[in-house]
């Protein structure tokens, strides 16, 4: 053991932020359903406080043991659209209330899967899911919630767009914040462990523990490194940096599972930002050369960033999955945030960026007077991007009542401050009710 | 994967009784120092040591927390790891 690598390993968790995102227990709930939604409820608390009673206990004897932070110890289920196949909007509170309480005696910090997949239409539980959005995102607090409306194989369900749409407006007129525990998606993951949009999908196993490695800090310091050198050197150091940070979430996942006695799925490769300086992916497409991130050069940079973490990150771990991808949620991040606020970094730019990164318009703070049809219109060129392009990608936006274009909305802790950016005011209204689906792409003649 | 090894490592002012009080430390608790590197970069005092966990009398977490209080009566930073985490990323 070289003593040069063991400071290294020690200087990357003390001085550049390298930690495990999260550490989330995926859980099924097919076998908690019964004749009755209270009932069903209670079985939902019972399966949950069972299975992960000790996640947070393991979680936190294996930072201490390796020195290195979990950030974030989450759960997700089964979409509990699903669950609630005849349940009316009320019935939904109980589902809701269920997952909260069981997220809390268990210690966690977020339960996700409060989720609806309406990609090709709505069924009962999905609509009675989606009317309850305003009431328990606004009455739970560890809830977190994700609506998929579109993918490459079933088209854009526009329908759903508009009422989403209009559940993101509705959100709004009762909570600043609420907003930012709904994801509306296409083609969204089964796997995912990261938040809002973590659930889990109907294929997975019974209880499988998956990991999110983070480290934009660490990928920054490596590129300081190499100031001045050919692009390639660029590349080549972002993958060596993303192996070694993706081997930390392997070895976590790996030792998570077995102390817990589940399986383990995947690790998620992706830097994920926090608020903290120096713990940004900005600062990482700063450091390769631009003046502030939005500029021009930007979609190519990040581009480049995403592709080296990816195949880095690849042989470090056993199994991939997730959303795998540098995150750019622009309230979370500094250097998004400084960039915002300059007027550097404009929503058609963070457009063009998530056709090349995970995951899309995210944590973005617009005037609280934006009209439910232009949310609609921007979920609607999101799904767009994620449906011709075969990727995920997802629309995470808080309108905020009474703020105009540059305040500073602060949403607290991890989730950070934003400032308003402007919307283009043209309607596109007309579009939006016209309602229906729009097809699913050709996969040939890819132009 | 082996569970049986840690490496300690000890970063500060150096002064005399740093590596005294560690060894002690480490004695008491029954553990043996497998290996030891330690250098003076510019009067800063770095030591990494392998130690064996498998005699280990007590909990690990009551070992790293004896170590951490003798850092701080020393004024040094100890940290105590398991030595996966540095396999783990710097082999493949």
């Amino acid at each position: 053991m070289e003593t040069k690598q063991i400071q290294e390993t020690i200087n990357m968790v003390e001085e550049e932020h390298l930690d495990i995102r999260t550490v989330t227990m995926g859980i099924s709930l097919l076998d908690t359903i019964a004749g009755d939604p209270q009932q069903t409820a209670k079985n939902i608390y019972k399966k949950v406080t069972t299975y992960a009673k000790d996640l947070i206990k393991v979680a936190e004897q294996i930072e201490r043991e390796y020195g290195i932070p979990i950030t974030n110890k989450r759960i997700s289920v089964t979409p509990i659209a699903l669950i609630a196949g005849h349940a009316t909007p009320d019935d939904m509170l109980y589902y809701a209330h269920a997952l909260d309480d069981a997220a809390k005696a268990v210690g966690v910090d977020f339960i996700g899967g409060y989720s609806a997949l309406v990609q090709k239409g709505f069924a009962n539980g999905d609509l009675a899911l989606i009317k309850s959005l305003p009431r328990v995102l606004t009455e739970t607090d560890l809830v977190m919630s994700s609506v998929n409306i579109g993918s490459t194989k079933a088209g854009i369900n526009l329908d759903a767009i508009k009422l989403m749409g209009e559940t993101v407006k509705g959100i709004s007129e009762k909570s600043d914040t609420a907003n930012a525990k709904l994801v509306i998606f296409a083609n969204a993951v089964e796997d995912n462990p990261f938040m809002a949009g973590a659930f889990h999908g109907v294929s997975e196993a019974d209880v499988v523990i998956n990991v999110g490695v983070s480290g934009p800090g660490v990928v920054k310091r490596a590129l300081e490194k190499v100031k001045g050198e050919s692009i390639q050197v660029v590349a080549e150091t972002v993958k060596k940096t993303a192996f070694k940070i993706t081997r930390v979430g392997q070895m976590v996942g790996a030792l998570a599972a077995e102390r817990l006695g589940v399986e383990f799925g995947i690790v998620d490769l992706s830097l994920a930002p926090t608020p903290a300086r120096g713990d940004s992916v900005a600062e990482v497409l700063e450091e390769i050369g631009l003046e502030q991130v939005g500029t021009h050069g930007t979609t190519a940079a990040l581009m480049l960033l995403n592709d080296a973490v990816k195949k880095g990150g690849v042989m470090a771990s056993q199994r991939v999955g997730g959303l795998s991808g540098a995150f750019i949620p622009v309230s979370e991040d500094a250097g998004m945030i400084d960039a915002a606020k300059e007027g550097t970094l404009t929503l058609s730019k963070l457009e063009a960026m998530t056709a090349v990164c995970s995951v899309g318009l995210d944590m973005i703070a617009i005037p609280g007077d934006t009209s439910a049809t232009t949310i609609s219109a921007m979920i609607a060129d999101e799904a767009a991007i994620g449906v011709q392009n075969n990727k995920t990608t997802a629309v995470r936006i808080l309108p905020t009542l009474g703020t105009k274009v540059g305040d500073m909305v602060d949403y607290g802790g991890l989730l950070g401050t934003a400032p308003v950016m402007p919307v283009v005011e043209k309607s596109s209204a007309d579009f939006i009710n016209r309602g229906g689906h729009i097809p699913a792409p050709i996969h040939s003649f890819k132009n | 994967m082996t569970m049986s090894k840690a490496v300690v490592t000890v970063v500060g002012k150096d002064k005399p009784g740093i590596i005294a009080g560690v060894a002690n430390t480490l004695a008491d608790h029954n553990i043996n120092i497998l290996d030891v590197s330690q250098t003076i970069m510019s009067d800063i005092f770095t030591m990494s040591m392998l130690i064996n966990l498998e005699e280990l009398e007590g909990q690990f977490n009551v070992l790293q927390d004896d170590l951490n209080k003798l850092g701080a009566d020393l004024g040094v930073t100890i940290h105590t790891q398991r030595e996966e985490i540095f396999d783990a990323m710097s082999r493949v």
